[in-house]
């Protein structure tokens, strides 16, 4: 169960192995955590993250393989997941995406389908179940990795963007959909992250790393916020580049990405 | 059945789940029988996650009868009942509880879940000690027990926070009283080193003792308390001896306060103006009873003032030998300005043989805190370590944030509990979020 200050002791990361997700595991293992599940495609990465999430404190770490490019496979991965962890499933992260290479995947039909998959099939899916589990619980909290990309869709990044942007949405309505099940859902929004992820990448301005999201991501845990931004300052960013005239919007953003 | 989201007392966690009315021993075997997670519920005045459990049944027992008083002062009282109707009954007769906590607002199936204390711990212990018999259901069935029948399951009850059963109703033990009054000593003290070791000195000679402490001030002022005891009155001690029932609440706090209302700063002012309105001596003030046990009850609804994210509250108790060790955790609060409403220190008698009960000999501080800043866990945490290091424990009944390895640690005798709860509930039906976030619903 989670505690008064919303610590939780039983966690279940899909996703497991990105950068971002191995940093909230050992922060969520250093306070209270004691029982993880880490579910990802990646065996020898995962491999990785349970030594890690053990070092920093939990008793049981499990693994569960799963590949996001079948979303039908999705609520397989859940229930395995519910079930390795055993117990009151206190937080459900999931930490699925595929940021893709725009310039290759947006003019081939299959790679377009499988960006949607993977950003937004595979985690509705999932999501499905997960709400499912968490309310018959009666507790629980779910946090979905999304991105600023999601809040206004820059040509550069639409198939990753336009994924998120769809599955910030449709959290948004899901949070609606959960008040007074006692459970609840967390967007995540960060800017630009320095991870494996986006290595290569043009960095943006208000970019931030993994354990800065991570730091933020416990913090909005403990505060319930229900949109954790990070950096913070993004929130306000995005409020005014939400309302740019298109023109402007394609100027600001090219800037960036070309 | 619909479901509806229930908290402790101090509004954190709230869990959803089905509240469900049971006024007969049978309904609740059945009950035990059709669901997959149940625990008994009172009037939910334990502060964090002992009497809900999110996604199960909460049984509200509605047995409550408080029945005749034999001329021994023995009553048999529903589990349903609140501390406050057995008094109603009692005051008027001339009894009053052995024991009662700071609130009349909880049920007696509550105090015995949480074997509750009272200030007269130092010389008459828990509640357990009075009381000569309990009927309760498990999921092995309904049985009478007493500490000669079924001792085990008796003891484990006390304290073991109703995962060893439901209990329906209890034979109490009264206390004869010839008036609603009480004669209080009031003595206030600038340092806690003073108060502390006044109470070593002298609280043997008093049958009621609490002292009130600011953790909030620092250096020559720290832990500047007042310090209030008292003798029931006699008919021959007061004007005009009378024996009423208690008064009903005159305020209520209308609406949840706004985040904040308590900080350091308000609350700051309210414990100076509490400890320069108290008084610096005053002996053999005659008080009512409500107002010397019950001083909170005066205002409903009292926890919402500490606004939405609600509060915790930290009780320990440390052995007689780790005085010191109130003292370490008064300055690790003051110095890390944790805003901390009044605290109550006390001085504990002998433990029950509940292998839960919290009490031990020596010393108990209780601590209110808002949920505000994002320090606090760690700060308490701190604190578990102290207290752990002084082989004390926390009190499970205003427990909302310890883990498992922790609890164990203060509960030496966790597994002889245990032993009993698998004995009785071998399915491990009888669970709360407490009990899931302790590890104690068996294995």
């Amino acid at each position: 169960m989670q505690d008064a200050f919303g610590q939780p002791q039983i966690v279940v990361v899909l996703g497991g192995s990105s950068d971002i997700a191995r940093a909230l595991t050992r922060r969520l293992c250093a306070s209270r955590a004691h029982t993880v599940v880490l579910a990802g495609r990646n065996e020898q990465l995962l491999d990785e993250a349970r030594s890690e999430a053990l070092g920093y404190g939990a008793r049981h770490v499990d693994v569960v393989l799963f590949d996001a490019r079948d979303p039908f496979d999705a609520g397989r991965t859940v229930n395995e997941s519910f079930d390795k962890a055993g117990g009151t499933v206190d937080l459900v992260v999931i930490a699925v995406g595929l940021l893709g290479d725009q310039e290759r995947f947006e003019n081939d039909p299959a790679l377009a389908a499988q960006m949607a998959n993977v950003n937004f099939t595979w985690p509705v899916a999932a999501l499905a179940q997960i709400r499912n589990l968490l309310v018959r619980q009666g507790s629980g909290r779910i946090v979905v990795l999304s991105s600023v990309a999601a809040v206004r869709v820059r040509r550069a990044k639409y198939l990753y963007g336009g994924a998120k942007a769809g599955l910030d949405r449709l959290c948004l309505g899901l949070a609606d959909s959960l008040e007074g099940t006692g459970v609840s859902l967390h967007i995540v929004r960060p800017g630009h992250v320095r991870s494996k992820m986006t290595t290569g990448a043009k960095e943006p301005p208000f970019a931030t790393d993994v354990e800065r999201v991570a730091d933020d991501v416990m913090i909005g845990l403990a505060e319930r916020t229900p949109i954790i931004w990070s950096p913070g300052i993004l929130r306000y960013v995005f409020f005014v580049l939400r309302h740019l005239p298109a023109p402007l919007w394609r100027k600001v953003t090219d800037g960036v990405d070309r | 059945m619909s479901r509806v989201a229930v908290s402790g007392w101090g509004r954190t966690s709230p869990a959803v789940g089905t509240l469900d009315d049971v006024s007969t021993e049978s309904e609740i075997v059945a009950r035990l029988h059709s669901s997959r997670a149940v625990i008994a519920r009172g009037l939910g005045r334990s502060y964090g996650d002992a009497a809900q459990v999110s996604g199960g049944s909460m049984l509200r027992t509605r047995i409550s009868t408080v029945g005749p008083i034999d001329e021994r002062g023995v009553v048999l009282v529903g589990a349903g009942a609140s501390l406050d109707q057995v008094l109603n009954v009692c005051i008027p007769q001339g009894w009053f509880l052995p024991v009662t906590p700071g609130t009349r607002q909880v049920t007696v199936g509550g105090a015995i879940a949480a074997d509750v204390h009272g200030k007269n711990h130092h010389v008459d212990g828990s509640f357990a000690r009075h009381v000569l018999e309990l009927r309760i259901v498990t999921p092995r069935g309904v049985a009478t027990i007493s500490p000669t029948s079924d001792g085990e399951l008796f003891w484990a009850t006390f304290g073991g926070m109703g995962l060893t059963g439901v209990v329906t109703s209890a034979r109490l033990a009264l206390l004869k009283i010839e008036t609603d009054q009480v004669l209080v000593d009031t003595q206030r003290f600038s340092h806690l080193d003073e108060v502390m070791s006044e109470m070593t000195r002298s609280d043997q000679n008093h049958h009621y003792s609490v002292a009130w402490v600011d953790c909030m001030t620092r250096g020559a002022n720290l832990g500047r308390a007042v310090l209030s005891r008292g003798e029931h009155a006699r008919v021959n001690e007061v004007d005009s001896p009378s024996l009423h029932a208690p008064t009903t609440a005159k305020f209520k706090v209308p609406f949840v306060a706004p985040n904040g209302l308590l900080n350091a700063g308000t609350v700051k002012t309210f414990n100076e103006a509490w400890f320069r309105t108290s008084p610096r001596l005053e002996v053999a003030k005659p008080k009512t009873l409500s107002s010397f046990f019950h001083p909170l009850d005066g205002i409903r609804d009292w926890n919402r003032l500490y606004g939405r994210r609600g509060f915790v509250q930290y009780q320990f108790c440390v052995p007689e030998r780790s005085g010191e060790t109130v003292r370490r955790v008064i300055e690790h609060l003051s110095s890390s300005r944790v805003t901390s409403f009044l605290a109550v220190l006390k001085r504990f008698g002998p433990s029950s043989p509940g292998p839960l009960s919290f009490p031990m000999p020596g010393w108990t501080l209780a601590l209110d805190m808002p949920i505000a800043n994002t320090s606090l866990p760690r700060l308490l945490d701190d604190l578990d370590e102290l207290v752990l290091s002084s082989d004390g424990r926390i009190y499970l009944a205003k427990d909302s944030r310890v883990g498992p390895d922790t609890m164990r640690a203060m509960y030496p005798r966790l597994d002889m509990f245990l032993d009993v709860k698998n004995r009785v509930d071998p399915e491990h039906i009888l669970t709360s979020d407490l009990a899931r976030r302790l590890d104690l619903v068996g294995a």
